[in-house]
């Protein structure tokens, strides 16, 4: 089931991407309403990140195509944020919390120019908005979990654009920090950006979203969350050895041998 | 002494090119090496260091004579095609990255020795001195050689200071800069041909395998020194300069030394250092620290058995003994005797004919710390809902760390009790 929007501010479009040859995301389509807090949900390995990454233009698209705000993400990079999985980077790094956040000026400031004090004023607004200004000088290694996804939450503020895409931004963060943060994009999509997120605990789902997206290496459904949070839906995501796909995909594996003597 | 005035006056203008150009090399190599650093790509100048050795004995191949120019272009060159073999075989085949970089680095490397047997062999009277490449010696550097060298290390200080913001962010979250839109893999390749470059700039002087040391070790050992990038590119080039003087000095004061392995030496020597002594990164202060701590916690302690045998016979100024105060909690009586010496030193104590007693302000920080274990059992009783004889260990370690705001903090939040989860009383 996937319901389409009228002038979306997201269309992927029969996107198929593989790793090494080996489909991952199988002829995933669905637009996205502006203004929406939208989750991308699906069992472990279902393409979640992926989708994410492939949007972000990451990753190499096997067929099909994005567009963002009706353009492709080369024209609209400057609208578009982008906050990864917060095990992606190695928090040892010799910056304090400031100079992270300020990295989220450097798509607007470009390539050969400094960040100047306009740009630390709305990295210092930012780290605010978060819960964080207290922590601005600190060293990013002495920081915790929550703390770690409020920097980067803040460093994708900083960068005033109108769609984000976030990566796990709840995975291993405090209660505390969680509510902050689902609250955060609540008054962003209030404001009419729109937000999306890879998210894995089914119990929120409802809670926080109004847009879902159901992935399991193919799109299950995409609507709004009532439409598709029902107990069918879920089934066809998780039920995961049922479906075709992983059929055809065991098959495509084992076709070198015979699977039956005749 | 007279070598150290000659050398610093730099009234030999042979030792005014070895000193500017070791100074040069140096700070641009510790520079670019800061980022490879950064980037976990140590082992890159490794190999870079190795593999420039074919592309110099082919330039000598090539022109047949030791044109300085020209064999850094050779170098400039098969170091550079050694990094792409590396990132092809990376990409395109089931070889993982450091098995690519150990296979390139010493096919590299081999073919290099082959090429420079042979020239040596060949009865060439240029080739004398060749050698030098492989371990470097600056007493051969000569003034149309800086000209070359200022150039290299005009274009290294200039590329890096353009693109610091952006080497930094790639070094950091390079997903995020492909994101925001950076040409990652321009910038990528920019580094790397920076690094061969590096290495290129040295090898006249600390010759070709001896570099990929003087692009890692300064920044290594500057990482110590601090939290802060700008600061640690800056460190790094500083004890890369120093490294680069030394090794000057040394080979002029005993020519018979060569410049690289000194330098190598001396930026080793700056590691170690760091690695041991560094304010609270190194392995000494760390220790220091320990050592504080556990001094910190015997003491306390020694004190605490005073105030529980007071508690015992309400009589908190009596003089006890040692195998009294053992009688109170199992302790090493070497251990307890050395605290209770430290603690009469410091005025807590009072020491009469082999027997202690608190002093005034012994029982004030005897009170405390008893204080601090009895309000922490509550607070874990009561907020942590931890059972009343489970609290007692965690007790033990937190009196000991326990602020003064803190125990304000714990105060107010448990309503100034009077009595711990064991029913005892919480002294005031």
């Amino acid at each position: 089931m996937i319901v389409h929007t009228q002038q979306p501010v997201l269309e992927v479009h029969d996107l198929t991407v593989s790793y090494s040859r080996k489909p991952v995301l199988w002829g995933v389509d669905f637009t996205l309403p502006t203004g929406c807090i939208a989750g991308i949900v699906g069992p472990n390995g279902a393409g979640k990140s992926t989708l994410l990454k492939s949007i972000m233009g990451l990753i190499p698209l096997s067929s099909g195509y994005v567009k963002l705000f009706d353009r492709p993400l080369e024209e609209v990079r400057h609208r578009v944020s982008y906050v990864p999985q917060r095990e992606s980077v190695d928090w040892d790094f010799p910056v304090s919390v400031l100079d992270v956040v300020l990295m989220g000026r450097y798509g607007k400031v470009g390539l050969f120019r400094n960040t100047g004090t306009r740009d630390s004023a709305i990295a210092l607004d930012c780290l605010d908005k978060v819960g964080m200004s207290a922590f601005a000088k600190r060293q990013i290694s002495q920081l915790s979990g929550g703390q770690q996804q409020r920097v980067f939450l803040a460093r994708a503020l900083a960068q005033e654009a109108d769609i984000y895409f976030m990566d796990e931004p709840f995975a291993g963060v405090d209660a505390a920090t969680e509510q902050a943060i689902i609250k955060l994009l609540r008054e962003m999509a209030s404001a009419n950006k729109t937000i999306v997120v890879v998210h894995h605990d089914l119990q929120s789902v409802r809670a926080y979203f109004d847009w879902l997206i159901l992935l399991n290496m193919h799109l299950v459904a995409a609507g709004p969350t009532d439409q598709v949070f029902t107990e069918e839906m879920m089934q066809q995501a998780y039920g995961g050895r049922l479906s075709l796909l992983s059929q055809v995909g065991d098959v495509m594996e084992k076709r070198a041998f015979p699977s039956r003597e005749h | 002494m007279q070598n150290l005035i000659d050398f610093i006056s730099f009234s030999d203008p042979n030792v005014r090119y070895v000193v500017l150009g070791n100074v040069l090399l140096a700070a641009s190599a510790a520079m670019v090496g800061a980022f490879i650093l950064l980037q976990k790509k140590a082992l890159v100048g490794d190999a870079v260091s190795h593999a420039v050795l074919p592309g110099v004995c082919a330039a000598f191949l090539f022109s047949g004579s030791k044109n300085t120019a020209l064999m850094l272009i050779g170098a400039f060159v098969s170091g550079w095609l050694a990094l792409i073999t590396i990132d092809y075989i990376a990409a395109k085949s089931k070889i993982k990255k450091d098995a690519a970089i150990g296979l390139v680095l010493s096919v590299f490397f081999g073919t290099g020795m082959v090429m420079m047997t042979y020239i040596q062999q060949s009865g060439n009277a240029a080739q004398s001195g060749l050698d030098h490449f492989i371990f470097g010696n600056a007493a051969t550097l000569v003034g149309a050689d800086l000209v070359v060298f200022s150039i290299l290390a005009a274009v290294l200080l200039l590329a890096v200071g353009v693109f610091f913001k952006a080497f930094a962010l790639v070094a950091f979250d390079k997903p995020y800069a492909e994101a925001l839109g950076y040409p990652v893999r321009r910038l990528d390749l920019l580094l790397t041909s920076l690094t061969v470059l590096a290495v290129v700039t040295g090898i006249t002087a600390v010759g070709v395998v001896l570099m990929a040391a003087m692009l890692v070790t300064p920044a290594a050992a500057a990482r110590y020194w601090t939290d802060n990038i700008r600061r640690m590119v800056g460190i790094a080039v500083a004890f890369g300069v120093f490294a680069g003087l030394s090794g000057a000095y040394i080979s002029y004061v005993a020519p018979a030394m060569p410049t690289g392995p000194w330098m190598v030496v001396v930026s080793s020597a700056i590691a170690f250092f760091s690695f041991f002594f560094a304010p609270r990164k190194g392995i000494v202060p760390r220790m220091y620290m320990q050592r504080k701590n556990q001094r910190v916690i015997v003491e306390e302690n020694t004190l605490k058995m005073f105030y529980h045998l007071g508690e015992r016979n309400s009589h908190f100024d009596g003089m006890r003994s040692l195998d009294e105060l053992a009688s109170t909690r199992e302790v090493n009586k070497a251990l307890l005797k050395t605290a209770l010496r430290r603690l009469v030193a410091k005025g807590l104590l009072a020491s009469r004919d082999g027997q202690w007693a608190l002093t005034d302000a012994g029982h004030q920080k005897a009170m405390r710390v008893v204080r601090l274990h009895r309000l922490w059992e509550l607070y874990l009783t009561k907020y942590m809902d931890i059972a009343s004889d489970h609290v007692h260990d965690d007790a033990e370690t937190i009196e000991h760390i326990l602020t003064p705001e803190l125990e304000r903090e714990l105060e107010h939040q448990l309503g100034y009790p009077d009595k711990d989860p064991h029913d005892t009383e919480i002294p005031k």
